[in-house]
């Protein structure tokens, strides 16, 4: 049979496919439990989700949650932290604590004969880290070397600078890394302090995804995890401190970091924009999709296929338990940094105003959309931290299965809504590190006003 | 644990292998070019990684962009490229499988009466973006480019890196990339992977129909050049760094060969996680270091094996060199212990497992085994290779291709820096 190669072929219907059944239990202690059975190759992951990430640090101590987040797997219940290490490795576990804005997520992956080890691994490092001065000593000292190596990594200035500039003061205005003052004033008395506050069992969650009964996973668990229970502490933390509202008014409209001789200048183009919880949630992902959010994207195809100023741009709402910001980012050639400043902004501003977006754009993103969304549901990992991420937003445990319904009502006037809405050109914030010699002469002409010179590390 | 497949090759030299698994409702399509960047020319460099670029914007009987209908249809795609092969994928919902195959073949078939010098000098611009942006923008970019320069001569086919220079693909001719894509991209040197949610039977029969009329292609020359490196080497680069970092590289065993995966034992022995030897001593007892890493680069032609450390603030590099090369000493002398090859064993089982977790993986897995070893079911072989390793075979394998051959060692510092260099260091240029 031969091919008609005069057209594409059209995309059959799609065959079902069936979202996660979460099954749920509470402890009396207040930990949450969330398990799914998936079947797929011998592999169990787990979340354990403590809200209250970077946004709870106090203000002198930048950098608190991360660093305490950093040394739980430094050395438990007496072991050292070579110990812990030998563990993980021996049971091939993959470990990994992530500390973002609103929560601190614990997760390990490891194949299935071995999740009781697992599962004691993880349940110790959070109740009973050793917190030792000397472990502290060391941490901390790699973490200014790290944030020294980060003066170096236009991309992590332009973040560093990009979240201050919009948020001054806010508790989303810092990196979970902190700064160097707030690091070296630190004592580990206080990372035990913050321990204490931050990691109890009421409010936080732990997911479990494997091929074994729910109510196996959610039994071992409990055993496990039952006897957890919150310690004294000094400190009094604000989980909700990310919730209060951010500077209506960035510190600049148009700011540069200096990097003479820089190959590229690193862009950040956004404003603060909208919490998860907003109700226009599916409209925004459309109108990022459509925008930015794709290789398709009205930025991406005029940027970098049209012009070739870039190797590529991304835009993201990135919404979190307070309000997130809207941004765009990208890296482009020094000699055209002006000329794509002018384009993205341009872009950003058009599907608000007179270049709205089309049924056929938004036909598009909801097929992408939607038709690709079981692929996030092909590994236990995945499908654990979407769940955490259900458990962070108070979403309801149908929410994948409605995911599809609710973006099939989007029309493209409700995306035109948003972009008014939610885009706002007046309160946009360009930040970018690059050569301000070499790009001085082309940013006069953006009509920003003048431009703020900033230092690379702002604390 | 083993990957399931069936494979047949089509009359044009395509191999087709197929793998089921109904998990999900979504096929991975994967097709492996059998050329990179070793098989281009001095002066002619960048070329496989350029196509990559182009191969996505429109072929013959769709002269549009890749992305938007495989977008639309809720595919995934990218493509890959490194210095011995490049793939093309996507993973795309089973409704939307014949769209992926009549675009796979169709670049595959009929790109170059598609390829215009307008595509051809936007990818070029876009490129040159990339390499900005990944190499000379980013702190210790150009290592990795200066010590391939420094490892292998000007005219071996692993001396550039699969970027290629600036120079040359800004001076690359629309002829001479058409040449390149007719001497390497057909059916004849490619091996195409479907896994996932699709019957075998069907999925030979699709594979024929879009496929099977597409034209073998000449035939290919494998590029076999040995290298050796006659004597040591110490070289500087200065960079835009705050941290000095040191890099140490061995030519060591090709992919699959004997000591292959001893290397690779010994890099994890040394310089994975924190029970690491050098971790150990140099970043957690002594605290001179802030990173280290290791790793058996394992290619067809000859690997590389790698030691990269950066120290920490005041520490000069010499005092690094010497504690690596103390480790590896003792390696080929004492090899591993215990527990060293038990936690290899752990590891080694969790990563095969891990690998096995999504299509998209799976298909790549079978195309890199088809490939580079000539069977897609060479799963277990592999896995068994590293079962297999020994203390004594580690040891043996330390002594031959680390303690008894030259090396190349190349310090990064801060500008004005040249102190914290290994003493005698010669400067590179790399752009």
């Amino acid at each position: 049979m031969t091919v008609d190669r005069s057209r594409l072929p059209i995309p059959g219907e799609d065959r079902p496919f069936h979202f996660p059944r979460i099954v749920r239990r509470s402890l009396a202690n207040g930990l949450e439990l969330r398990a799914v059975r998936h079947r797929s190759v011998p592999v169990v992951s787990m979340v354990l989700l403590v809200p209250g990430g970077s946004s709870v640090d106090p203000d002198a101590a930048h950098g608190l949650v991360s660093m305490t987040a950093g040394l739980l797997d430094e050395g438990s219940r007496g072991q050292s932290a070579l110990e812990i290490a030998e563990r993980v490795a021996r049971i091939g576990g993959d470990l990994d604590v992530e500390v973002g804005m609103d929560a601190v997520a614990i997760g390990l992956t490891t194949l299935d004969r071995f999740f009781e080890s697992g599962l004691e691994l993880v349940h110790e490092i959070v109740t009973a880290p050793n917190l030792a001065n000397d472990d502290f000593n060391r941490i901390r000292n790699l973490r200014l070397e790290r944030l020294a190596q980060m003066k170096d990594h236009a991309a992590a200035i332009a973040e560093r600078a990009f979240a201050r500039v919009l948020y001054g003061s806010h508790p989303y205005g810092h990196l979970s890394l902190g700064s160097e003052p707030a690091l070296t004033a630190m004592t580990v008395d206080t990372v035990r302090a913050m321990h204490a506050a931050l990691f109890t069992p009421a409010g936080a969650t732990l997911v479990i995804v494997g091929d074994r009964s729910e109510n196996q996973l959610l039994d071992r668990a409990s055993a496990m995890f039952d006897p957890w229970r919150a310690a004294a502490s000094t400190m009094t933390i604000d989980r909700a401190a990310g919730l209060t509202p951010p500077p209506a008014t960035p510190l600049a409209a148009l700011a540069v970091i200096h990097r003479p001789g820089a190959a590229q200048s690193e862009l950040r183009i956004g404003h603060v924009c909208a919490a998860r919880s907003t109700p226009d949630y599916s409209r925004l992902l459309v109108l990022n999709a459509i925008l930015g959010g794709e290789f398709v994207s009205r930025l991406n195809l005029n940027l970098r296929e049209s012009k070739g100023y870039t190797y590529g741009v991304r835009t993201g709402f990135n919404l979190r338990r307070g309000i997130g910001p809207f941004v765009m980012q990208t890296s482009v050639g020094t000699d055209v940094t002006g000329p794509a400043i002018h384009e993205a902004l341009a872009e950003i501003h058009a599907i608000a105003a007179d270049r709205l977006a089309t049924g056929d754009e938004v036909g598009q993103a909801f097929a992408s959309l939607s038709k690709g969304y079981p692929r996030g549901f092909e590994t236990a990992g995945q499908v654990a931290r979407s769940v955490a991420q259900l458990a962070l937003h108070n979403l309801p445990d149908t929410y994948f299965e409605e995911f599809v319904p609710r973006l099939a009502q989007v029309t493209a006037d409700d995306v035109s809504a948003a972009a008014r809405q939610y885009l706002a050109s007046a309160k946009m914030t360009t930040v970018i590190v690059g050569d301000l010699d070499k790009i001085h002469g082309s940013l006069a002409g953006l009509g920003l006003g003048p431009h703020h010179v900033m230092a690379a590390e702002t604390q | 644990m083993q990957i399931s497949y069936t494979k047949r090759t089509l009359s044009n030299g395509l191999d087709v292998i197929v793998h089921e698994d109904h998990q999900l409702p979504m096929v991975a399509v994967n097709v492996w070019y059998h050329v990179g960047s070793k098989n281009e020319r001095p002066g002619r460099t960048g070329f496989a990684h350029l196509f990559e670029h182009l191969m996505f914007e429109g072929s013959a009987n769709h002269d549009h962009g890749y992305f938007p209908p495989l977008q639309r249809a809720g595919g995934l795609l990218n493509g890959s490229t490194n210095v011995d092969r490049t793939n093309y994928w996507e993973v795309v919902p089973t409704g939307a499988l014949d769209l992926a195959l009549w675009m796979e073949s169709d670049r595959m078939g009929y790109l170059l009466p598609a390829l215009t010098d307008q595509k051809f000098n936007n990818q070029r611009d876009v490129v040159l973006n990339e390499r900005r942006q990944n190499y000379e923008n980013r702190p210790y970019g150009l290592a990795g480019v200066a010590m391939s320069a420094a490892m292998y001569p000007p005219d071996h086919p692993y001396h550039w890196p699969t970027i290629g220079s600036a120079e040359d693909i800004r001076a690359a001719r629309l002829d001479e990339v058409r040449e390149f894509f007719q001497t390497y991209y057909h059916a004849g040197n490619a091996s195409l992977s479907l896994a996932g949610d699709i019957e075998t039977a069907q999925a030979f029969e699709l594979a024929e129909r879009y496929f099977g009329g597409l034209p073998a292609g000449p035939a290919v020359d494998r590029v076999r050049v040995d290298a050796r490196l006659k004597e040591s080497a110490t070289l500087v680069l200065d960079d835009r760094v705050e941290l000095p970092r040191l890099y140490i590289s061995w030519h060591s065993p090709a992919m699959f060969a004997e000591g292959d995966a001893e290397l690779d034992i010994v890099a994890d022995v040394i310089a994975h996680g924190k029970t690491s030897r050098l971790y150990k001593s140099l970043v957690y007892e002594r605290r001179i270091a802030t990173d280290i890493s290791a790793y058996q680069l394992s290619r067809e032609m000859g690997g590389m094996f790698q030691v990269a450390c950066t120290a920490s603030a005041g520490i000069a590099l010499p005092e690094l060199n010497s504690a690596i090369l103390g480790a590896i000493v003792e390696l080929a002398n004492g090899g591993l212990t215990s527990a060293e090859i038990e936690r290899g064993v752990a590891q080694t089982e969790a990563q095969f497992i891990y690998r096995l977790q999504t299509i998209g993986g799976k298909g790549d897995q079978l195309n890199a085994y088809n490939t580079f070893a000539g069977n897609p079911g060479f799963f277990d072989a592999d896995r068994q290779r590293y079962f297999d390793v020994t203390s004594r075979g580690a040891a043996a394998a330390v002594s031959r291709w680390l303690i008894n051959a030259p090396s190349v060692s190349l310090s990064v510092v801060p500008k004005g820096r040249r102190d914290l260099a290994l003493p005698g260091a010669a400067e590179v240029q790399v752009s």
